[in-house]
């Protein structure tokens, strides 16, 4: 593939690739990803993330499922042990930003405009408003939206993807490019589940497998710390996975090993 | 509706493309799309005709190959067609399933005109209705 442009299209093969035809047309034959520019973007955010030591989160949910509240209280229950920062999309206002900061948390928001989703380019100015070096784990919270957002590669490192029990536990068969893309799946409100005779986990667990995923599935109440366990676990065991895949790829420093000549 | 933003990344690629032919006016672009891919033809047909105003798309008539979800059973490992929200292998039952195609979201081929041709299928100044390749 061309490094400049991501197109398949090279001096070697443009002959082939560009056909003439009699009536005056030519004919490119392309295949080329049309979310390249974005992917590169974020291929260049995760980079960026690496070189910091920062492990990101996007968060995704429908509006209103929990996702600043669930926030609030990972960060009442961890931030005095992880260095956490947060990236707030919104169409509009400073308001989800200002209640994470209140909790003398760096946020950066983002106010989309009428956009409806985030982009790896969003991302990337935020990125350099944030200071990375004092940030271990990095929320991005995405605009609330089951649509949209699951098209657009950010950079992070894992999607986690939040269905509120006060919706519909059909959702994963209703959204299942975005339930697809999770690699966690939590069941927000939980504490409510015992008023509520419509949401069945069960069923929400089933649609989800029914996409071909055995993504783990979690329930949290957020203004229970009770119930935070096994999202916290999931937390403490993903940052611990990276870290440890971190250091299976580090680089040799110079001057150390390897060199034939220094055995 | 994100189709907009996929859209205009799909014109920046196809501007592109025209400028090393020389800045020939493009006459038709073919996508394939996915049922996975999180992109509704419909609406990326619609943002089409919106966003190629300028430049040398102008008169571009956009065709969406669609496709096929395919996937390929990890248990049994026989491969099946399936639904966008049933992603289970035909044969065993089995969830553990892999995509093989069906997500898609990929600039095929893009058609350009020298200076002066007067191609047949040429569609300028048209608001034509969803074009899916299978029917022409």
């Amino acid at each position: 593939m061309c490094e400049t442009c991501g197109c398949n299209l090279t001096a070697g093969n443009l002959h082939i690739a560009s056909k003439p035809r009699d009536d005056g047309t030519t004919v490119v034959e392309v295949l080329k990803d049309l979310m390249w520019d974005n992917n590169q973007q974020a291929a260049h955010n995760r980079g960026h993330l690496n070189s910091h030591k920062v492990f990101a989160i996007n968060l995704m949910s429908s509006p209103g499922a929990g996702k600043t509240a669930l926030l609030e209280a990972t960060i009442e229950a961890l931030g005095k042990d992880i260095r956490i920062g947060v990236i707030e999309g919104d169409l509009e206002t400073e308001n989800d930003a200002a209640r994470i900061r209140s909790h003398g948390i760096p946020a950066v928001q983002i106010t989309t405009g009428s956009a409806c989703h985030l982009d790896a380019h969003l991302i990337h100015q935020a990125l350099h408003a944030l200071d990375l070096d004092s940030i271990d784990l990095l929320f991005i919270e995405n605009v609330g939206n089951l649509v949209c957002p699951a098209s657009f590669d950010l950079g992070q490192h894992r999607n986690v993807v939040l269905l509120s029990v006060t919706e519909g536990d059909d959702k994963p068969a209703k959204y299942p490019v975005m339930f697809r893309a999770a690699d966690l799946v939590v069941l927000s409100k939980a504490d409510l589940l015992s008023v509520l005779d419509d949401f069945d986990a069960a069923a929400a667990e089933s649609a989800l497998r029914a996409l071909g995923r055995d993504t783990p599935v979690i329930q949290t109440a957020a203004r229970r710390q009770s119930s935070l366990d096994s999202w916290l676990n999931w937390l403490r065991d993903a940052l611990a996975a990276e870290y440890r895949e971190r250091r299976r790829f580090r680089p040799v420093p110079r001057g150390i090993g390897l060199s034939p000549l220094r055995l | 509706m994100h189709e907009l933003a996929v859209c205009q990344a799909l014109l920046d690629q196809v501007q592109a493309i025209s400028a090393e032919h020389g800045d020939t006016a493009v006459t038709r672009i073919t996508v394939s799309i996915g049922p996975l891919s999180g992109v509704v033809p419909e609406l990326l047909q619609r943002a089409f005709y919106l966003a190629r105003a300028r430049g040398s798309a102008a008169n571009a008539e956009l065709l969406i190959e669609g496709a096929a979800v395919r996937i390929r059973c990890r248990s049994c490992g026989a491969e099946s067609e399936a639904a966008p929200a049933r992603l289970i292998c035909a044969h065993c039952g089995d969830f553990h399933t892999d995509l093989l195609d069906g997500d898609q979201l990929v600039l095929m081929r893009v058609e350009l005109i020298q200076a002066g041709a007067n191609p047949a299928n040429d569609s300028a100044g048209e608001w034509p209705c969803v074009k899916h390749a299978d029917a022409i």
